[in-house]
């Protein structure tokens, strides 16, 4: 297919891509964005290294082609934070040291976040079941478990003292 | 991670520029050895010059330079740890440059847990003779004793009189280039700042932030996406490509055809994929004769073997009334590293610079030049981060097809990145093994024999030569498949462990090298440990069921060596083995221990799981490991290599084979390829370090590859079934407990 101008919305901000309507938002993150978070891991979503959110829900940006994405809100990790000014999923894997080589870390992040954006308080079998596709080789989930647990209650306690005012 | 600064880094500005001590540290080494080094001051037996270590400029700047590779293992962290402490400065002062045929000194592979031992000490040493250097400058400068001078922590010297003066004025005028003394103090554990304390990963914020993190993540102006097209596994090959018709093909900057090698060059990397896809579109045909048999251990034991013996002893011992003789077995296993190989290469006309993730930069120097025709020193290999490859994957071979490709293409830098069922379907595989056991126990559960064969190929076939990556073999002529022989004991190949740390009596040991593989295999972590150790202690805890003793009393029975007691003891004592609920059909629990090559890290881990009976589902409870690791730099990343070696190993012991049948290799799909998921990760894991600060570094990442396979297994058989041919699959569970009809 002919390569067409279209515009994604990434991380609260639009830019213009010339891409082929079929070729997969990843390599769009990638190549044409720069964007490092989305990694290829196996272009079939089968290992979740890729995923990203859109319209708030996790999914493999190695699946969905950049034409389907059009007009709804990409959100990768970089949105999240920075290594100076880290979100708080980052600051609790931070703590939590939940990585070795950190090249499934972005996507478990990613899916991480699309449950909390839904359910701020989920049990441990929520995150299990939500943590589900994606793979990390390296041996990490049990880090990665504790670092979202820890994000949970790190946003418990910033709800609780928003709203117990000053 | 930056790409600008080495690629329009050439020959010349390395040698004119402020680099120079680098190149004058390497060619020194010609000028002859020091005297001799401690043994145990590792890497600077082969580079003992301290400039090529460390360097502190003017300003008060400290570079330190290690062979050793990031592979997420924390050795980014680890190293500098090690440096701020001897030289007593905060770690956040020290830039580590890593593995760099330009810059670092050839510390060989970054495997085998070795690191530590051999860059750790390196360069803790190298440190603490930089720190002695610049007290006796400052001693010489000031005109007094070197006694009355210390090191305040943030980069001085100070003096008892008040007086201070910075590194980095002494180092104005003080040559660092010149051997390491053996000996030099080093600082006391009791004064550490740095080392044993877990400092947060340096190279985690990146990665959770998307930051330029990984090779992949290069960019260089002009750069090119490349593919490889290839079969779908080793073995076979593409019929008839139709490569006129993708060469037309818009966005196709070039089609690169050399004997049976084909890539395809492109702009944009969606079009190289496409294109690669549209090339694929031919039947494959095996190219290489099927020599593989259902039946895995008859298969190993038909294939020609070399003997190596490894133990023969004979002493006295009562006689025996019960033995125990059983064979272990374990697959082809797929590193299944999550990002697939990639490599990054870029030629000026003169000089070959090449990003790799490969374990092996030196190595991959040597290849390439021989592939390409270059001199070495034209050759410029950089490490780059790419997924863990926990043993050679698909790195070393992308970095050669990557390399061939940018010479073709002078000027333009090229990113080949293997597709993920390139990595799955040509990466060298963690190799088959089998082994048979035979002991026997006297009146007294003493064990008064002992026998262990091995059958495997040989582990190590790390590509030296171009003829030992897959590109070697499809140019036209080919280049000659590299000969290689086993690692020697005391590290060992396919025997790697197979040498009790026990105290036994009339051990005799021998390995069955088969020289021929039906596959091509290499190193996979822990090489043949995973399966001697399994064996070994699966068949500690057969003869203690024969014997009607506890697994722990017959293991401390046998056993002189007191850390390897300690670190069983103190396994058992967090697990709370003594109150443990006997296996009940359901819950089992099992132990397993090996200290690793018998010279490296200590490692018990005890386990308990539950048997799903209806699904044949092992459900992993709850895990307590203890490990001794020598002098512990940063306790937290021991914790976490520990952490991630057991869920590996439990990965590979309890679900993954890549498979095959007299026509060839049946597991294509990366999909199926059962990499264990957040479902079936154990409740918790707990790793308890036995700390040694006044011993040497043993070593971590490969301790528990072994320890767990046999606790698992242990574990199973305290359940009720006893699995001895890995992996325990679910349909094996079912299989077993349908054959013994074990009472619910």
């Amino acid at each position: 297919m002919k390569a067409r101008l279209s515009t994604l919305n990434v991380n609260g901000a639009d830019h213009r891509v010339t891409a082929d309507p079929s070729t997969p938002l990843l390599y769009v993150l990638r190549n044409d964005l720069r964007l490092n978070g989305a990694k290829y891991g196996c272009g079939l979503g089968q290992c979740g290294s890729c995923t990203v959110q859109v319209d708030g829900a996790a999914v493999f940006s190695c699946l969905i082609p950049v034409a389907a994405v059009q007009g709804r809100r990409v959100r990768t990790v970089e949105g999240l934070g920075t290594a100076a000014k880290p979100g708080i999923l980052q600051q609790a894997f931070a703590i939590e040291q939940a990585a070795q080589c950190g090249y499934c870390t972005a996507g478990m992040i990613m899916r991480a976040q699309a449950l909390l954006d839904q359910t701020p308080a989920p049990t441990d079998a929520m995150i299990r079941a939500q943590m589900q596709p994606n793979l990390c080789r390296c041996g990490t989930q049990l880090r990665v478990l504790r670092a979202v647990h820890r994000a949970v209650e790190m946003l418990r306690r910033q709800s609780a003292h928003a709203h117990s005012g000053p | 991670m930056r790409y600008d600064a080495p690629l329009s880094l050439t020959r010349r500005s390395v040698l004119t520029a402020g680099a120079l001590t680098v190149a004058f540290a390497f060619v020194s080494r010609a000028f002859g050895q020091p005297t001799a080094l401690a043994e145990s001051q590792s890497s600077l037996k082969n580079t003992p010059w301290l400039d090529a270590w460390i360097r502190v400029d003017g300003d008060g700047h400290i570079t330190v330079f290690t062979g050793k590779a990031e592979l997420g293992q924390g050795i980014r962290t680890a190293l500098t740890q090690v440096a701020a402490e001897e030289l007593d400065v905060s770690p956040s002062g020290i830039e580590l440059i890593t593995a760099d045929t330009w810059r670092t000194p050839d510390e060989g592979l970054t495997a085998g847990s070795h690191s530590m031992q051999d860059s750790g000490t390196a360069i803790r040493n190298a440190a603490a003779n930089v720190r002695m250097r610049l007290t006796e400058a400052a001693a010489a400068a000031w005109g007094t004793s070197a006694a009355a001078i210390a090191t305040t922590g943030d980069g001085h010297l100070g003096h008892r009189d008040g007086r201070r003066v910075s590194y980095g004025e002494l180092a104005r005028t003080l040559s660092l280039h010149v051997a390491a003394l053996a000996d030099v103090p080093l600082r006391d554990p009791a004064q550490f700042r740095t080392v044993g304390t877990p400092l947060p990963r340096l190279d985690i914020p990146a990665k959770l932030t998307g930051e330029s993190a990984f090779l992949s993540d290069l960019r260089p102006p002009g750069m090119l996406h490349a593919r490889v097209v290839r079969g779908p596994s080793e073995g076979t090959r593409l019929q008839s490509p139709d490569v006129a018709a993708v060469r037309a093909r818009p966005g196709v900057v070039n089609v690169i055809q050399a004997g049976s090698f084909i890539a395809v060059v492109a702009e944009h990397e969606w079009t190289a994929i496409t294109a690669m896809r549209d090339l694929e579109r031919t039947p494959a045909v095996r190219s290489a004769p099927v020599t593989l048999s259902d039946d895995l251990f008859a298969g190993l034991q038909r294939l020609p073997a070399q003997e190596i013996p490894v133990l023969d002893t004979h002493g006295e011992a009562a006689i025996a009334v019960r033995a125990v003789t059983a064979r272990y077995t374990r697959p082809w296993l797929s590193h299944g590293s999550i990002g697939p190989s990639c490599a990054l290469a870029h030629f000026d006309g003169t000089v070959m610079t090449l990003w790799t993730h490969s374990q092996g930069i030196f190595n991959v120097r040597r290849f390439v030049a021989e592939l390409l025709s270059l001199a070495p020193q034209n050759v410029h290999v950089i490490h780059a981060e790419g997924a863990g490859c926990y043993g050679q994957n698909g790195a070393d071979d992308v970095a050669a097809d990557a390399a061939f490709i940018a010479k073709a293409m002078p000027g333009r830098p090229i990113r080949l990145q293997w597709m993920r069922e390139q990595e799955f379907g040509w990466e060298p595989l963690g190799p088959a093994m089998a082994t048979e056991l035979e002991a026997a126990l006297d009146a007294n559960q003493r064990i008064v024999s002992w026998r262990h064969e091995i059958w495997s190929n040989r582990h190590n076939n790390r590509p030296q030569s171009a003829g030992a990556v897959w590109i070697g073999g499809e140019l036209e002529p080919a280049f000659r498949p590299q000969q290689g022989a086993p690692i020697p004991m005391p590290e060992g190949d396919g025997h790697r462990n197979s040498n009790p740390l026990y105290t036994l009596p009339n051990m005799h040991v021998v390995y069955h090298y088969l020289p021929d593989m039906p596959l091509r295999v290499s190193a996979l972590r822990s090489l043949g440990a995973h399966v001697n150790v399994f064996s070994i202690e699966c068949m500690m805890d057969e003869l203690a069921k024969a014997g009607e003793v506890d697994p722990l009393a017959l293991r401390l029975a046998h056993m002189q060596d007191e850390r390897a007691v300690a670190v069983m003891q103190k396994a058992a004592e967090r697990f709370g083995w003594s109150t443990r609920l006997p296996g009940d059909g359901r819950r089992g629990c099992g132990m397993g221990f090996a200290r690793y090559k018998n010279i490296g890290a200590y490692c018990a881990i005890v386990m308990e799981i539950d048997l799903e009976r209806t699904t044949g589902r092992i459900a992993m409870r709850r895990i307590v490991a203890a490990v001794d690791v020598g002098l512990a730099v940063n306790p937290d990343g021991v914790r976490n290599q520990i952490e991630g070696g057991i869920i590996q190993s439990l990965s590979w012991t309890s679900g993954e084979a890549v498979t095959f049948d007299h026509n060839g290799r049946t597991s294509l799909n990366w999909g199926s390829y059962p990499i264990l998921r957040f479902a079936d990760v154990p409740d918790s894991i707990d790793v308890f370090i036995v700390d040694r600060p006044h011993m040497p570094f043993l070593g971590v990442a490969e301790a528990a590859q072994g320890p767990t396979a046999a606790a698992l297994g242990n574990a199973l058989a305290d359940a009720g079934i006893r699995l001895r041919d890995m992996p325990f699959s679910p349909q094996r569970v079912k299989a077993a407990l349908s054959a013994n009809r074990t009472p619910i």
